[in-house]
Order: C-alpha cells, then sequence, then structure tokens
C-alpha cells in the first residue's frame, strides 16, 4: 500500500504556545485512519496546517508524494484533497443547493457535476427535500451532512474530516459514521479527528493519539480499542 | 406640482448616484469587511480622467468613458493590494484610519496633478432633455441616463452574485473566508475583483455625477463618497438591494429638503439620518445582522 499522505515533523506556534512539538504519521491510499485525543490535544491545528488554512513552522505535508507544505489552502480542493471543517461551517445565508454547488466550485464539466449531485442526494436524502432551504435554517446534524455532501461534490480522492460527530444526537452520530463508511467503500481515503474515541476507531483501520501536541500511541484501530492506556484515557464511558 | 415632480426626479437620479456608490460600498464592505473612505475618491479619480481624455486628449466619449473605468479599476485593485491587503487580520480600527489616509492622498494627489481650480466638466450624456405636459415639466438627459444605469448596475450585480460562480464565491468569502478557501476559491483573488468592481462602478458614478453638477474639484468624490456610505448603512451594509434602495431615499429627501425645507440645511438633514438609523435599527432597512463593527 502506497501511502497518499505523509507527515513528516510537522510544527505549529500559536504566539509563544507551541501547538504541535514535530508529528509525523500518514495515510495509505484506501484507509480510514484516525487521529484521536482530548481538546486542545491539536487534532484540529494538524488537519488546518495540512490543508494550508494555517500556516507550519517546521516540518513536511506530501500529499500523493508531492510537497504541499507552502501550498495554498484553495489549491488542494483540486488536488483531489477535500476537508471538512470543524463546526461544520457551511454557508448559512446560501441555501443547501448553492452551499453544494460552491462544493463542486474547483470543477468544470456539468454532467460530471450533476451526476455528483445525485450521488450526494442519494447518500443524503435529507439534503434533496431541504434544497432550497437556507443551510443556516437546517439542524446541526443536517448542517453536517450538508458539510460532507460539499466537501465531496468537488470529488476527493481524500476527504479530511474534522469532529463530524461533534454536538450530535446520538442517532445522527449513528447516521453520519454509516455515511462515512459508504463514502470510504466508493473508494476515498479518509483522516477522521474525532472525540468520539470509541466510535472513530470502530470504523477505522488505523488510528494515533495525539496528546498535547505530540503522537504518543499508533497501531491498529482494533489493537488500539484493547489497548488499557487508551481505554482508560479516551473510552471511559 | 411639476416643481415637485421635477424635485422627486432630479432627487432620483442623485439617489441613483449615491446608489451605484454605495453598491461598491457595500460590496466591499461585505467581503473585506472594512469601510473604504476613499471610494470617493476613487470616483473623483474617474471624473478627472474622463474629462481629461475628452478635453485634453480628444477622446471620443465612450473610449473617454471606458478610461476611466480602467484607471479606478486599476487604482482599486492597486490600493487594496498596496494598503489594505498587508492588514489583513488587523484591527479593524487600523484599516478604516488606512482608509481614511489612502482617501487623503488620493485628494492631495490630485490637487498636485489637476490644481484647485474646479475644472468645468462637459456633460458626457448625448440624450436630449425630455419636454412633458406641454413644457411644464422638463427631464433632463442626464437624469434619465443616471436613474436607467443605476437600475442596470443594480439588476446587473445582482444577477453576477446570485447567478454565477464567481458571484457565489464572492458571497462564500464573505460569509466565511476559510471555508470559501476549502472550497478551492481563490480568497484574496476574489477580494481583488470586488475592489475591481466597485471601483469600476465608482468610475460610472462620477461621470454620471459630474455630467449633472459639472464643477469638478479633487474634493468632488468626498461628500458623495461619505452620503453614499449613509445609503449604504440606511439600506443595510452588506446588501445590494439596501444600497440601491437607501441611495434612491437619500437623494430624494436631499432634494426634497433643499427645495422645501433649506438648502443650508439639506446636508444636515441627510446625515441625522445616519444618526437616526444606528439608534434605531442599526442593520439598516434590508440588513439582517450586524456582525462587526466599525
Amino acid at each position: 500500500m502506497s501511502a497518499i499522505l505523509e507527515v513528516e515533523n510537522l510544527e505549529l506556534c500559536y504566539g509563544v504556545i507551541q501547538a504541535l512539538k514535530g508529528i509525523s504519521f500518514h495515510v495509505n491510499r484506501g484507509e480510514i485512519v484516525s487521529l484521536i485525543g482530548a481538546n486542545g490535544a491539536g487534532k484540529t491545528s494538524t488537519l488546518q496546517t495540512i490543508t494550508g488554512l494555517i500556516p507550519s513552522r517546521g516540518g513536511r505535508v506530501l500529499y500523493k508524494g508531492k510537497e504541499i507544505t507552502r501550498a495554498p489552502g484553495y489549491t488542494l480542493v483540486r488536488q483531489g484533497l477535500a476537508h471538512v471543517p470543524e463546526g461544520r461551517r457551511v454557508f448559512s445565508s446560501l441555501s443547501v443547493y448553492q452551499n453544494l454547488m460552491l462544493g463542486a466550485y474547483t470543477r468544470k464539466k456539468k454532467s460530471e457535476i450533476e451526476e455528483s449531485l445525485s450521488m450526494i442526494y442519494q447518500h443524503f436524502p435529507r439534503l434533496l427535500e431541504r434544497k432550497q432551504q437556507m443551510a443556516g435554517t437546517l439542524s446541526g446534524g443536517e448542517q453536517q451532512m450538508l458539510a460532507m455532501g460539499r466537501a465531496l461534490m468537488s470529488k476527493p480522492e481524500m476527504l479530511v474530516m474534522d469532529e463530524p460527530s461533534m454536538g450530535l444526537s446520538p442517532i445522527y452520530v449513528n447516521e453520519i459514521f454509516s455515511i462515512i463508511e459508504k463514502i470510504h467503500a466508493s473508494g476515498v481515503t479518509v483522516l477522521l479527528v474525532e472525540q468520539n474515541a470509541a466510535k472513530a476507531l470502530s470504523i477505522a483501520d488505523r488510528a494515533y493519539v495525539l496528546e498535547t501536541g505530540r503522537i504518543t500511541i499508533e497501531g491498529k484501530a482494533s489493537e488500539l480499542l484493547r489497548d488499557e492506556r487508551v481505554k482508560a484515557a479516551y473510552l471511559s464511558e | 406640482m411639476m416643481s415637485f415632480f421635477s424635485y422627486l426626479l432630479n432627487g432620483i437620479s442623485l439617489g441613483a448616484v449615491y446608489a451605484i456608490i454605495a453598491l461598491g460600498y457595500t460590496m466591499v464592505y461585505g467581503i473585506a469587511k472594512m469601510l473604504n473612505f476613499a471610494h470617493g475618491d476613487i470616483l473623483m479619480l474617474g471624473a478627472y480622467t474622463a474629462f481629461i481624455a475628452f478635453n485634453s486628449l480628444g477622446l471620443p466619449i465612450p473610449a473617454s468613458a471606458l478610461l476611466a473605468v480602467i484607471v479606478c479599476t486599476l487604482t482599486g485593485i492597486l490600493t487594496e493590494r498596496i494598503a489594505y491587503k498587508p492588514l489583513r487580520g488587523a484591527n479593524s480600527l487600523a484599516v478604516l484610519i488606512t482608509a481614511i489616509g489612502v482617501s487623503y492622498l488620493l485628494q492631495n494627489l490630485a490637487l498636485l496633478i489637476f490644481g484647485a481650480n474646479p475644472k468645468s466638466f462637459q456633460s458626457f450624456i448625448p440624450i436630449k432633455p425630455l419636454h412633458l405636459a406641454g413644457g411644464a415639466l422638463t427631464i433632463p438627459g442626464e437624469t434619465i441616463a443616471t436613474i436607467l444605469t443605476g437600475l442596470i448596475v443594480a439588476a446587473g450585480l445582482l444577477l453576477f452574485v446570485h447567478r454565477t460562480k464567481a458571484g457565489q464565491a464572492m458571497l462564500a468569502v464573505s460569509e466565511d473566508k476559510g471555508a470559501a478557501t476549502l472550497m478551492g476559491v481563490n480568497v484574496n483573488a476574489t477580494i481583488a475583483m470586488t475592489f475591481a468592481i466597485g471601483s469600476a462602478l465608482a468610475a460610472v458614478a462620477g461621470i454620471l455625477l459630474c455630467s449633472a453638477y459639472p464643477s469638478l474639484t479633487p474634493t468632488t468624490g468626498a461628500m458623495p463618497g461619505i452620503k453614499a456610505f449613509v445609503a449604504a448603512v440606511l439600506g443595510g451594509i452588506g446588501s445590494i438591494p439596501g444600497a440601491f434602495l437607501g441611495g434612491v431615499i437619500l437623494g430624494i429627501l436631499e432634494n426634497l429638503s433643499k427645495a422645501y425645507i433649506s438648502s443650508k440645511l439639506s446636508d444636515a438633514i441627510v446625515f441625522s439620518v445616519l444618526i437616526l438609523v444606528l439608534l434605531v435599527k442599526p442593520s439598516g432597512i434590508l440588513g439582517k445582522k450586524i456582525t462587526e463593527k466599525v
């Protein structure tokens, strides 16, 4: 298996606070890899640095073998790397349909965009029902579906997801996770950041545990589920 | 009665100029979350360019107007690049003061280049006046052209924003720059494009304004610029229909108070509107919410 994403010694600072202290990990093509950890461990910072929303201070990020460490954020979608941000960040004053079409901003062929759109409406029938509704009026779960659908509209090879289950009711959490599995089954590589470690590990191939800016544990998801340290810190429900 | 209609039409026409300027203000505010106080001076620059092109270079009217639009567009992009872009993410007060600085810079450059003496701007509008009601009501060609242009510009902008990919990207950037970046939108290019559109509109407004009020000086843009700001706030800053509505209301109000109350007090009345709006409904007539304060 070849790595689609390689992160080497990534460092990040907010002022004097070092948020990432040189983390390294990789994601192989076709995998679901999960990054788990407590609040403030640096999970979101890691993703934002990878997709160019915040500049790193050191280290490298390689995507499909090409260095993207300093590539402007907006160029990455074109290369097949899409990011579903924390807090969903849908465009609340635009309709569901307009949000989805913005997801296809980098694509040209109308027929292919239509194809993706109907595929997404199949995954998320609720988005079809609410197609003309303003995104800001959707429920949290629906907004999460919209954020995911919007990212999928770019037809990504790899999807980076930040806390898709945050603030959602258990029913929605299950629905979102089953959709992630479906997306993965359709051939998209997934890097998943989650606080809900049990859920994340249950669908992931491999996982990394991030603690205050460092990766402390890594391995197969099934092994981490049985790991005493992980159990004590993250699975204590 | 006929004089009332005449005042009203002139007011609508003046309002259409305010509206065109306010559209630029409001778009730039919507996307860059800054009040570009130099916007009125771009207008002045456009009027001078048109004047020089027509009177000194002897270019035909369409070419002179086009040149003015080009010069303003480039100046808009350039000021954004040099003065505002480095301040992205800075305190909004710093940006505001910079904008005021750019405004004075442009005014004083104009003073240096063109001098303080007013230039007599020759109307660019070839439309003949319309005589109605057996000659009792005369509508100048400038009035007709200005009202029509205002309508076309507002409709065109609405179409652009809601029907084109670039327009949608603009809305996305104005709502959430980070999320727009994740969609593959080049935020900096989108902001530059917004400044370009706003400045091109300012050139159009400058030509229309000076065609109706022919005295052109380096401070010609200052007052209309501030009034357009009031119009944008009145209509709801960030809103395109709001800017148009605010401009027209303000123009009518100004002209009617000039005619029936006092020509000296008309400006005071216009600015009391700003104070009233800020007190009673700070989000303006069509504005949705206030997200940031200046």
